[in-house]
Parts: C-alpha cells; structure tokens; sequence
C-alpha cells in the first residue's frame, strides 16, 4: 500500500462509480440494521480492488457523515444513528482482517483518542485505521478518555504522538485540558474534529501542536513528523488564552443551572402557554437553554463570538426543522443578556447572536 | 563544547615601573596634540598603563616604562613589526591610513589581542606629524570574568531546560533518550546513558553528533568501560584523564562519529537512594578534552537526570504492579456468545480510577445450548476498597457456577461466604442466565436487593422485570425470586446499577436522572444492536451529570440478535471473559 497519493487520486477514486455504487448499498444495509450485509458491501468493494484505506474514508466515512446529515434533518432517530454507528463500528473492525487491510508496522507510535465527553468515536476510530494501514503503531483508547488515563497511557508507551479527536465545540476546555496534559507529558498533540473550526482556529488557540480537517490530511501531516515541544512542562491554560483571566468563562459555567432555572422562569411568566406544556416539552426547552449557556461559556472560552452566533444559527435552523418557532430562543438570549450585562464579552457575544436571529414575533 | 579560543592563563603581570609619580621628563611629555591641554599631573613615563609611540611609517618611537617591561623588543626606532605582536602592528597600519578618522572610527579602532600571554585593548590616539601613541589596556580579568558569566549564564540555561524537559515523561525509555541527547547537545561530541542491567541486558541509549538517538539491549560486561560498572553501582567517577578511550567497546561507541574518541567522561546518574544508571560522554580527538569544571558540570546535569529517570522507573514499576493487580477488578470486555449479544458500559466514580464498586462478568456457556450467567452487582462504597470485594464476590461467583442453575442456591452460598468474611460491606445484584433457543433468547432473572432488570421489546414497550431479594453479606438468609423472560429478536434485556438512576444533574443541575428518564431513553433502543444501547444510556447518563460527581455506573445489555445471521460474522472467538 502507498503511503501517500496525489490528492487528485483520491478525489478520482472517492467520486469513482463504483464506491458511490457501494456507498447507496452501505446506507441501505445500515438502514435496515443489517450488519452482515454490511460487512459484505466494504468485503466486496476491496475484492474489486477499492484500497482499504478508501473503503474507510470514500466509503465508510461519507455513510456516517450521512447518517448526521440525516438526524439533524429530523429522519433520522437519535437510537438509529446509534444503532448506525454501531453497526459502522463493527464494519471497520471485520475490515481489518481482510487481506488488502494488513499493514506491517514501519513507522512510529500513535495514541488515537477521543477528550473526555465525547462519545462520537467513530472519525478517530477512521483515523486509527488509516494511520494503521500507512504503517503507525496505533493505540487506539476510544470514546471520551479522562486525560488522567490519557497521560497514564502517555507515560506507559511513550508514543511519538497523539492523535485527539473532538466533535462538539462545547468540549473544548475539556480539549485544552487534554492537549495541555499531554503536552506536558512530553508529547505533541494533533487535533481534529468539527470541534476545532472549519479552519482549525481553535486548534491553534488551545496550542495543539497541528490540525487536520480529515483523516487522510491527519495521515499526511504525520507522516511529515511533529516535533516535540520542549520545555512546555509549566504551560498553564491561560498562557493560550489570556482572556480567560476576566473569569467570565468560569462564572457562566460555574452558575449555568442557575442560569438555565432563572431563564425558565422568566419564560414562563412571559409565556403562560408553557404551563400547559407536558414533562416532555418542559424536558427539551430546559435542554435547549442549558446547550445555550453552555455555548455561551466555551464561546467565552475561546473568546470567539463566531462560535456562539453559529450555535444560535443552527439551533433555530433545528428548530425550525422540527416546527418550533425560534420566538422562544430570542426571548432566551434577551433574559440571559438582563442577567450577564456586568460582563462585557459575554453581553457582546449575545447582541451578536441576537442580531442573526429574526426579530421575536407576536406568534408567541 | 570545543571552540577556537584558547584560554587566558591565569598569570600575573606585575608592572615592571615603580618609578614615583611625580618625575617629570620633558622627552616623556605627551605633546600629541599641540591644541590640546597641557600634559596633566602626572607623566608619560611612569603613567601604569603601557603606552607606545609609533610614527606613520611604521617604526617605533618611544615607549614608556610599562610598555617597555612589557616589550622587551620595542626600542625606538625599531619597526613595528618586531616589536609589537602583529594585530597591534596592523591596528597601527590601518589606523595611520585611514584619512582624517572621525570619532567613530577612533572607536573602531580600539583593537584587542594578546600581549605575554594576557589580553590587552589598544586604544589609540593621534600625535603629532601623523604619529599615534598606543595605550594598551589589560583587559585580561574582565575578560575572564565575562567569560566565566557566558559560560555560567550557557550552564543555567541548560539545566534549567534539561530539567523541564527531563520532567515531562515519566516513561523509563523516554527520560534515557532525552537525557542522551541532551547531554550529546550540550556537553560532548556523543553521550551514552546505560540503565541497570535487567536480566544481564544492559538498556542502552545512544546520542550522536547529529541529535539522532538510538536505543538497544546490550548483553556485555561493563567492566569493559573503565569506570562504567563503578557508575552503575553509584560510585564516584574516575577522573577523565585516567580512561584510556581506546580501550572502550565497540558497543559504547555511538554511531556517526566521524573521528576516532579522544576524551572521555563517566559519571554515574545518581537516583533516589539507588543508582539510576550512568551517562558515558565523549569527545572526538581533534576536540578539546574534558576539562575539570565541565566534569563537574556534567555530574549537576547527571543529578537531574538520575533523579528524573529514578522517578520514571519507580512510576513504571508501581503501575506495572497497579496493573497487575487491577486486571481482575477491571470490567471485562463483551461479546457475543453462543448466538446473544452482550455488551456492557461502565464508568468510575473518579475520572482518575478505572475499577470501583459496581461489577459485571458474563460466564459464558459450555456450548450453544447452555446458559450463559450474568452478574452485574454493586458493593457498598467506592473506590479500590470497594473493587477489592468486588474482585472477591466476581471470584466467589466463578467458583459458584456449576450452581448457577439455582440462582437461590448461588445467592445463599455467596452470602455464607460474605458474612462469614471480615468486610464489614455488603452487595447487591442481580443474576441472568442467558440460553437461546429456537430464535429466541430465555432468560432467568434474579435480583439480591438490585434494582430489577429492565426489557425493551420490538415495539419500544418497556417492562421491568417482577425479580425481587434480599442484599447479600448481611442476614444469615437471604430470599429472593426467580422470574423467566422471552426475549425475540432486536429485544433488549438491561441490567444496570444504580449510579444510573440516581444520577444528579441535568439541565437545571440537581434532578435525579431517574427510573422514568431511564425507561423512555431504552424505550428507544428497541431494535438496536447491544453496544448501541449501552453506548445510549452511558452517554445520557453521562451527560446528564455533566461534570459533577457521581456514582460509579455500569450497565449491561443482553439482547436478541435481530438478524439470524449475525453469529456469522462475530469475528471473536468465545472464552473466558473475566480475564
């Protein structure tokens, strides 16, 4: 297997009539939960000579992607993309041990995690493969790893490098955290996931050592080697972030229940139509506050009002989706702004937001 | 380092003139320049700094007493060239060109070389008829000092950054590598840290000129190092002008170095009370030897070293005993077995700990007819404590299982033993005997105190199951009830423990996740794959209590395969899963 390819290679092979052929019949056999099928699809694509390393991310990848296109859509329950991921996870792991996915170890060791928190560990578990097939001794530790275990780990295989995979934004200062220990231990940190921005700005703000937007950009750059930082052993979060010192981050997530309590609160006095709401609806507009404030806090982290107008952006997109007029959000981030007005970045951030959101209608 | 300077010697000059001050000579006086002032109180001749005059052509004019103690040759009339070290000679050239010199270039053309051994700065100034008279300042013990602050300045840094960087891994490897190229950076040509010999293999990392390290197992006698097995057992080095570096081994040598070994140093790098290795440094032979101070030196880096890589090396050893012992506390891995799939979740109290009080194991069957016993239990308190008696009642239950048929006779003995043990603690639990048969998986259920089993069916119903018993480990009796259950394909039997339920948190921080929350979110999972159901509830949980304390949690899913091929592409073999 060749390590690296012309980009225009695998963007031939990606679009190549057969793996999108392979690609409707994968999304078809997860549907129906059908594993054994499935296995058969990817079995089948690398008898025809798709590489394994395309079957992974041509193939498995963009089906998974999917799957989070589609429950984000509403067709999708939230059990049927764990079930699909599930069933994606088994896939990957029949797919090592066909004969066109052996790799003979010839470069050097890498731990592949999750930060704690975040269960979606199916893109780091893509990537553990690929860097496996290109030749990386890989430890693979899975979903949401606390950094104590992470750094144990460190200190037991001294890899050359980790590898930190972060999906939802709002894990980012559990990210830091992750980052700064293995950085201390010794150890150079690449990141990767939607978490760290389409164009990896929070990769740099929290110091990680590189960031790759996919799998095979993350294979390429280690391949090219990363270097270990010296003498970060006293590097202390605020050292990446000097905003951090105004303590707004830490008072907004240190009171976010009392946040979220005082928000319902205020909502229903404005909105007697809550009271006749049921468990459920009460359930998911507390769920829907607390995502905000907690947003909220890690946009504070790291001091990014892009992030929390996105998440705004989104949610009233999702809301829509799911027929839930967005009046309820704007009135949410009126009530927050009455309650944050002593703190400058966080006021900021909510007139931003606001002013991406509809004006609150009468619709209420 | 080696470089090109040669170092002052510390020899003292003593002024050679001890003429009084006051005799004044008037073909002494300095006349350089007639604009200027008068000569001052004081006189050419006997000023302590030596002084010399030169005209344009390059000849010397006059002396005064100290330049003349200190040029013997310099008499008047002699040329420059025989009576003053070449830079002075050439200084003196290039300043009687330069054309009408400004300041600036009265400045430059202060010079600096040697004189007898000394340092000297020349300074000159201009006389009369294009004459210039050389004041020569020694400099030699600024120079020395300033020398001596670049190299403590060099030395501080070093350490410092030696010691940061020896401090971040607490991997034995990792701090040997480190520690030989930092000394192969900063104190030699090449450097080879040795590690006590395990197992008569002597752990070896080698550093070359290019910054490359290399590791390997050497199987050969130290002794073959002059000093070496001294170093090892923390003996004080033998002084490098006594190692002979053509007697060393091939194997101490490091590769790349394009010169032959011409010094060597062996220092040994003490640890906490037990020697930590030693550290052979080497300096090719058209390079400078080891001087003492730098022998010194590299034992104050050796100390760091040493320190760090004891430290390393009783970290390695106490987690290798850690796991070691926690290998049975940990929670096994499922899979599926004899046609069921099992999965299970669990997640400490401390995010630090891995093994706590809750359990779980699944016996497997003997074959695809045999039932297959599942125990998840919860032990009273947290922590390694409560994973010891965990470990205890996991073994007790092993040893139980050709009972497991009768899971009242299982309960009844487990109790015996408990309550006969010095713990003071007691358990809960429950027990599932897992069998499938004729597409569908039969399950008996007991539980001992332990919130009952919950069973999602096709349709997204969720029944609890009618199992109820007393705790184990604190009556003589303990009672309890079986129930049977049916479980067809994409059915979910859940066993869980309470660290699930009684989870605090959520959106408004201090509501109990609760049975209710916990049936709706397995209401979901009908017809989803075992890892998939527990992969919801660890996560719901866990985002429920968010970041602040809890329990410890486990669950574990038992359920019906939905597709009749599945046991086709289990790609595990089954065995023991308790490890």
């Amino acid at each position: 297997m060749t390590s690296t390819r012309p980009a225009a290679a695998a963007q031939a092979e990606a679009g190549a009539p057969a793996i999108v052929a392979a690609r409707e019949r994968l999304w078809h056999a997860i549907g129906e939960g059908d594993e054994y099928a499935a296995v058969e699809v990817v079995f089948a694509a690398l008898d025809d000579g798709v590489p394994a390393e395309s079957a992974l991310l041509d193939l498995i990848a963009p089906v998974q992607h999917r799957v989070g296109v589609e429950w984000a859509a509403n067709r999708l329950s939230v059990a049927a993309e764990h079930a699909a991921s599930a069933i994606n996870d088994r896939v990957i792991g029949t797919l090592a041990h066909h004969p066109r996915a052996r790799a003979e170890p010839a470069r050097g060791r890498v731990t592949v995690a999750c930060v704690d928190g975040e269960w979606h560990a199916l893109p780091a578990r893509l990537l553990a493969e690929v860097l496996r097939l290109r030749g990386w001794r890989v430890d693979f530790l899975g979903a949401q790893v606390p950094s104590p275990h992470l750094v144990a780990h460190l200190h037991k295989t001294a890899p050359d490098v980790v590898a930190l995979s972060s999906s939802i934004a709002t894990r980012l200062p559990m990210a830091h955290a992750a980052i700064t220990a293995c950085q201390a231990a010794g150890t150079p940190v690449l990141v990767g996931g939607a978490a760290f921005g389409p164009d990896g700005r929070y990769a740099r703000a929290l110091g990680a050592d590189a960031w790759a937007p996919d799998a095979r950009a993350a294979a390429d750059r280690l391949a090219q080697g990363l270097r270990r930082a010296a003498g970060l052993a006293a590097h202390q979060p605020v050292d990446d972030l000097p905003h951090l010192a105004d303590q707004e981050y830490t008072m907004v997530s240190r009171t976010r229940s009392e946040l979220v309590k005082e928000v319902l609160t205020v909502l229903a006095g404005r909105f007697p139509g809550m009271r006749s709401y049921t468990d459920a609806q009460r359930r998911h507009t507390a769920e829907d506050i607390a995502h905000v404030v907690e947003f909220l806090a890690t946009a504070l982290y790291v001091d990014d009002a892009e992030l929390f107008t996105g998440f705004i952006a989104w949610t009233a997109e999702i809301l829509a989706v799911r027929h839930v007029p967005a009046v309820s959000l704007t009135h949410s981030l009126h009530i927050l702004g009455g309650r944050l007005a002593d703190f400058p970045r966080a006021t900021a951030m909510l007139t931003q937001a606001l002013s991406a959101l509809p004006e609150a209608g009468e619709d209420a | 380092m080696p470089d090109g300077n040669v170092p002052f010697e510390r020899r003292v000059v003593r002024p050679a003139s001890r003429e009084p001050m006051h005799v004044e000579t008037s073909e002494y006086v300095y006349d350089g320049s007639r604009t200027t002032r008068p000569a001052p109180g004081t006189t050419w001749a006997d000023a302590p700094c030596p002084a010399l005059r030169a005209d344009a052509a390059g000849a010397v004019v006059d002396v005064n007493a100290a330049a003349g103690a200190l040029l013997p040759t310099a008499r008047p009339r002699a040329p420059l060239a025989d009576a003053v070290p070449a830079w002075l000679a050439d200084a003196h050239r290039r300043f009687v060109t330069a054309t009408r010199p400004t300041d600036g270039e009265r400045r430059f053309g202060m010079v600096r070389g040697e004189l007898a051994g000394r340092s000297f700065e020349a300074r000159p100034t201009p006389a009369a008829a294009g004459e210039v008279v050389w004041w020569l300042v020694d400099d030699t013990e600024l120079r020395l000092a300033e020398k001596a602050l670049r190299t403590e300045q060099e030395r501080t840094a070093f350490l410092a950054e030696a010691s940061s960087t020896l401090l971040t891994s607490l991997n034995v490897d990792r701090c040997m590598e480190v520690t030989a190229e930092l000394a192969a950076r900063h104190l030699a040509d090449a450097a080879v840290v040795v590690a006590p010999a395990a197992r008569r293999h002597y752990p070896v990392a080698y550093a070359g000129p290019g910054g490359v390290v290399r590791r390997r197992s050497v199987h050969a006698d130290p002794a073959a190092v002059p000093g070496l097995s001294e170093a090892l057992q923390g003996f004080p080095p033998v002084p490098s002008r006594w190692i002979d570096p053509s007697l060393l081994p091939e194997w101490a040598v490091p590769e790349g170095l394009s010169q032959p070994v011409g010094s060597v140093v062996v220092t040994p790098l003490p640890g906490h009370g037990v020697p930590a290795g030693a550290v052979v440094l080497l300096r090719r032979d058209d390079h400078r030897a080891f001087d003492e101070s730098e022998e010194v030196f590299a034992r104050l880096f050796a100390a760091r070293a040493g320190a760090a890589l004891s430290a390393a090396r009783l970290y390695a050893e106490q987690a290798s005993i850690t796991d070691t012992l926690m290998r049975d506390l940990l929670p096994p891995s499922l899979h599926q077995v004899n046609g069921v799939e099992f999965a299970g979740g669990y997640r400490a109290s401390g995010a630090a700990e891995r093994a706590g009080g809750d359990f779980y194991d699944v016996h497997p069957g003997e074959g695809p007819g045999e039932e297959s016993l599942v125990v998840l239990g919860d032990v009273c308190g947290k922590g390694l404590d409560a994973a010891v008696l965990t470990g205890k009642i996991r073994n007790t239950v092993q040893a139980l299982l050709p009972m497991a048929g009768d899971h009242q006779r299982v309960l009844d003995l487990l109790n015996g033993a408990l309550v006969n043990s010095h713990h003071t603690r007691f358990a809960t639990m429950v027990l599932a005997s897992v069998r499938r048969s004729a597409g569908r998986v039969r399950l008996r259920l007991t539980s001992a105190g332990h919130p009952a089993p919950l069973i999602v069916r096709a349709d997204g119903g969720v029944e609890e199951a009618d199992t109820r018993g007393s705790l184990v480990g604190v009556l003589p009796r303990v009672t309890s009830r079986t129930v049977t259950a049916d479980l067809a394909a994409g059915e979910t039997c859940l066993l869980f423990t309470d660290g699930i339920t009684e989870a605090r948190g959520g959106p408004l921080g201090d509501e109990l996740f609760g049975d209710g929350r916990l049936k709706s979110a397995l209401a979901e999972c009908a017809g989803l794959p075992a890892e998939a159901v527990v992969e919801r509830i660890q996560m719901l949980a866990s985002e429920w209590v968010g970041d602040r304390r809890h329990d410890d949690m486990a669950v574990v899913a038992i359920t019906a395969p939905r597709t009749t091929h599945l046991s086709a592409v289990d790609g595990h073999t089954r065995g023991r899963f308790t490890a």
